[in-house]
């Protein structure tokens, strides 16, 4: 298990080199020029100086070089120094926004945990809706039930986040008056009231992210249990006189797992971008809509550090959805 | 048992072709079918809208703006007092372009690498390793990336709607081959052992004949499917663009763009996210509809029962 997850973790490295080279050459490839904002006043020589201190000059390799440097090696750092008072950071350089003229990361820190709760949230609350309706559907092929949940994932699938998250807002804000429409980014916890308010304001964005997460990771599982109800180990446990539920919920609900697993790592690009809308849509600060503040701008510093970051979050998550197949499937294991 | 039988006398009946077969089995999925007449009835639609509405989509009536749904405006009028009705149109008319334009590209490329992932198998490694290289690429962000940094040069040298064409749908075409990809490799891994294959290269034929004869005409089905959900795939996709503002210029109207203005006026006229939103549900959902009836009605295991 331990060699596993060691030659899973020697993957993952290189394909986060390789990922952040490609971002960093779409950026670089790019025709404009990071300096077009500078007023014309500028002289030309202190443009050459500017140039010159955000690194522009240099080639290309140095420039990722740089990068690397600051986000693997200094950024660490800090976070160290952070948590135990020591000073190994002091006068490095570290990656400094063009937008706040403050370091990247202090800002992705602030923000980082506000997208990983809804999201995380949303996947709990998707988990726990899709199983039971995967496992119902299956188990009763073709009943009523089975065929509305059907129709519902496939309705659940089709409409995009950018028109549930207005469409939520009419009902459960605008007409019912429930929730609020907007993520309030001041309010904080500090008493069971306040923990309401959170969890209220909270409702809406989970929602929507949870609507598109649950339509997918139903489908999967209904179909991962139909193949798995048919199989011998199945039969052998009904005729060793197991009970109905233990045959469904332990054995074959864990095999039905394996694929699922798969299908919710996946699908986590999509349920990334999924929450940029959301947080564009009800306002949340969450580094989603850092993103679209820093693009619209142009502050390349923070736009290559966060996709950075969106892409580590992925393959992250992909490497914890190998170790979970893992612990279910032992064949794995020995490959 | 009688439509089993009807069935088997179809299949075996003297007229019957693969096609027709294929037609057969499709018609007897309701909602697939429900789905392909109301994907092609919003195609014709904003097809031929332009012809017969009498208003043109950018043409400014301030004295009556604001409106509701009326006879003569039947989804209302804007902050301006466009006719929402023709805007539709003519947003559905480039948001599915968009979709078919990138769908073909995205198609193009997930086939060439999947055949020849699947069909040579020094590269194959390489490849499949740069597939799932891209499937853990963060997409959105990097469109919106994309977007943000060739949108001027490509307008500058193209026009602002045109240059924004081709830079959308280059870059949608570039991120969504994968799944087409894996899906061709996988089924020419499968053709390359098949008895007609190897007779044909132990006849001396050419690797790219027996591509071109053999294994093209036999993945066509899985193709086609990925093709309808790439489809569906990319409309989305233009929409977030388009919603997030960094799709087409703002007087150059797309559903996401018009559900983009919507949502500035979603507390005083909420009915207003719906016409887009909608249009872009329902066509989603037909083309997923009939991509589902599809990939049933290919897939000879299940046609034949």
């Amino acid at each position: 298990m331990f060699d596993y997850t060691v030659r899973r973790l020697l993957i993952a490295v290189p394909t986060l080199i390789v990922i952040s080279l490609v971002i960093f050459l779409v950026l670089s490839l790019a025709p404009n020029d990071p300096m077009a904002q500078v007023p014309l006043t500028v002289p030309p020589e202190v443009k050459e100086k500017m140039r010159e201190a955000l690194g522009l000059g240099q080639p290309l390799y140095v420039q990722f070089w740089k990068w690397l440097v600051q986000f693997f090696w200094i950024e660490p750092q800090v976070l160290i120094d952070h948590y135990f008072g020591t000073n190994y950071s002091e006068d490095k350089l570290r990656v400094i926004s063009w937008q706040t003229r403050a370091p990247v990361m202090d800002t992705v820190v602030q923000r980082l945990p506000q997208t990983l709760w809804v999201v995380g949230m949303s996947y709990v609350v998707a988990i726990a809706i899709s199983i039971p309706i995967g496992i119902y559907s299956a188990y009763k092929q073709y009943s009523i039930f089975d065929q509305a949940g059907t129709f519902i994932t496939m309705v659940g699938y089709s409409i995009p986040p950018f028109f549930t998250g207005p469409l939520v807002i009419v009902i459960f804000a605008v007409y019912l008056d429930w929730f609020p429409s907007t993520y309030d980014t001041l309010h904080e916890v500090n008493s069971w009231d306040s923990f309401i308010i959170q969890l209220k304001q909270m409702f809406l964005p989970v929602m929507v992210l949870a609507i598109q997460g649950t339509a997918q990771i139903s489908r999967y599982m209904r179909s991962a249990i139909l193949d798995n109800l048919n199989q011998d180990y199945v039969r052998t446990a009904r005729a060793k006189g197991l009970s109905e539920s233990i045959v469904i919920l332990v054995h074959v609900l864990r095999n039905s797992m394996i694929p699922v697993i798969t299908v919710i790592a996946l699908n986590l690009p999509l349920i990334f971008g999924g929450a940029i809308i959301t947080e564009q849509v009800f306002k949340v600060n969450g580094i989603g809509q850092q993103l679209i503040l820093a693009i619209y701008a142009n502050d390349l510093p923070t736009i290559q550090t966060l996709t950075f970051i969106f892409a580590f979050l992925i393959v992250f998550m992909n490497l914890v959805a190998d170790v979970l197949y893992a612990l279910l499937d032992p064949r794995i294991r020995y490959e | 048992m009688s439509e089993k039988r009807n069935n088997q006398e179809s299949l075996f009946s003297p007229g019957s072709s693969y096609w027709g077969d294929v037609w057969l089995q499709f018609k007897k999925h309701k909602g697939a079918l429900l789905g392909a007449i109301i994907f092609f009835g919003i195609v014709i639609s904003v097809m031929l809208g332009p012809l017969l509405w009498p208003f043109e989509p950018n043409a400014i009536d301030i004295r009556s703006r604001n409106q509701g749904p009326s006879l003569l405006h039947p989804f209302g009028t804007d902050q301006l007092g466009r006719d929402t009705f023709s805007r539709m149109i003519a947003g559905g008319r480039t948001s599915i372009t968009v979709g078919l334009a990138a769908m073909f590209l995205a198609l193009i490329l997930g086939t060439l690498i999947g055949v020849i992932a699947g069909y040579f198998k020094k590269l194959d490694g390489i490849l499949m390793r740069f597939t799932d290289l891209f499937l853990s690429l963060p997409l959105l962000p990097l469109l919106l990336l994309m977007m943000f940094l060739f949108r001027e040069p490509l307008s500058v040298s193209y026009g602002p709607e045109k240059g924004m064409f081709i830079l959308i749908v280059f870059a949608i075409g570039v991120t969504s081959w994968m799944p087409t990809a894996r899906i061709v490799r996988g089924d020419v891994l499968a053709l390359k052992q098949r008895e007609f294959v190897m007779a044909a290269r132990s006849i001396g034929t050419p690797d790219q004949k027996i591509i071109l004869r053999h294994i093209l005409p036999n993945i066509l089905s899985p193709i086609l499917v990925s093709a309808t959900l790439g489809i569906a795939n990319a409309i989305i996709t233009e929409s977030a663009l388009s919603f997030l503002g960094l799709g087409f210029p703002p007087d150059f109207p797309t559903w996401g763009r018009l559900l983009n203005d919507a949502v500035d006026y979603l507390q005083l006229h909420p009915e207003r996210v719906m016409w887009p939103g909608l249009a872009i549900s329902l066509t989603v959902l037909s083309i997923n509809f009939l991509g589902d009836g599809l990939r049933d009605a290919l897939d000879p295991r299940i046609r034949g029962r």
